[in-house]
């Protein structure tokens, strides 16, 4: 009877391990789940004379990529980005993020650029809005303007596969 | 005329830098109740990340902008969730979390109870003889 209890508390033990230590500490759920997407007016990167404000989304599903040049996992996740960008199934927005112009202009040019554009937050104050603390992080949009998921870290063809492809489609299909 | 000029000057910085030390006491004083994301052991307060400096500016124009505590903290779970802050509230969601440690202490009390009662062994029982034995030993 007793052995039962040491081996049960023992595996109850090991449990709780293997579940915390497979855990993400910096996955952070997010508050603004299901919330509308904070609005913003920034300039563009490569035009800073124009600027663009998430309100002329509204009524597509779409995703917004924070990225920077100083960022090295950004570097890492632009293939899964540009994958995703090519494959049409969503507009992929960047927000550059507390970078400086010269960096991040040569930077895409150097990597390749899969954004339909890139606004520039120098002072990563929309950033603070979007709850941004560990760049890349990706956020889908739908229709209404709601955020409906959010990535944190770089993005990698299981995320995009699993979660953002299948709900981006459920998103676009609700019309 | 320069002289009171000097001291006007002299009087008038010395009540701003009160004023801003004040201002960076009561900034220090809630960044110290909030969660740096990108270092998650360490207070807004603490940190020296990037992220870290910059919501405490937002902190401070808060205040300038006469915002409560209580408003600035509601603005950070706002955009960052129950997780910054340091005592999150009593919810649905963090029960387990404020009375996890209570329970586990309950437990470990009762377990303990029941292995001393049960060590508890019955007195011996001693017949006449042990007991004159006994005294002959002890004398």
């Amino acid at each position: 009877m007793k052995v039962v209890w040491v081996i049960g508390a023992f595996v109850a033990l090991v449990v709780l391990l293997a579940v915390g230590l497979r855990l993400d500490p910096r996955e952070v759920p997010s508050p603004l789940i299901d919330k509308p997407a904070p609005q913003f007016e920034l300039p563009l990167l490569n035009a800073p004379d124009k600027t663009f404000s998430q309100k002329q989304m509204l009524g597509s599903v779409w995703v917004l990529n924070v990225w920077a040049s100083w960022c090295p996992p950004c570097l890492e996740e632009l293939p899964v980005v540009t994958e995703l960008a090519r494959s049409g199934i969503a507009p992929v927005i960047g927000l550059n993020y507390k970078d400086a112009r010269e960096d991040a202009l040569p930077w895409l040019k150097r990597n390749g650029d899969p954004y339909k554009l890139s606004v520039y937050d120098a002072e990563g104050r929309i950033g603070i809005d979007y709850g941004v603390y560990g760049v890349p992080e990706t956020y889908v949009i739908d229709r209404a303007g709601l955020i409906r998921y959010k990535h944190i870290g770089p993005l990698t063809p299981e995320v995009v596969q699993k979660k953002l492809q299948p709900l981006v489609k459920e998103l676009a299909s609700r019309g | 005329m320069v002289r009171i000029f000097l001291l006007l000057a002299f009087f008038v910085g010395h009540a701003l830098a009160v004023d801003e030390s004040a201002l960076d006491r009561r900034v220090t004083e809630i960044g110290a109740e909030l969660r740096c994301l990108v270092c998650q052991n360490q207070t807004i307060a603490d940190s020296q990340a990037s992220l870290a400096v910059d919501l405490r500016n937002q902190i401070r124009e808060q205040l300038k902008s006469g915002k409560s505590e209580q408003e600035i903290k509601d603005y950070m779970v706002a955009r960052y969730g129950d997780f910054v802050l340091y005592r999150p509230p009593l919810k649905p969601a963090t029960v387990a979390l404020w009375l996890g440690p209570f329970v586990l202490l309950l437990i470990g009390i009762g377990l303990f109870y029941r292995r001393v009662a049960r060590r508890r062994a019955p007195e011996p029982q001693l017949s006449q003889a042990d007991r004159e034995r006994a005294a002959k030993l002890l004398e």
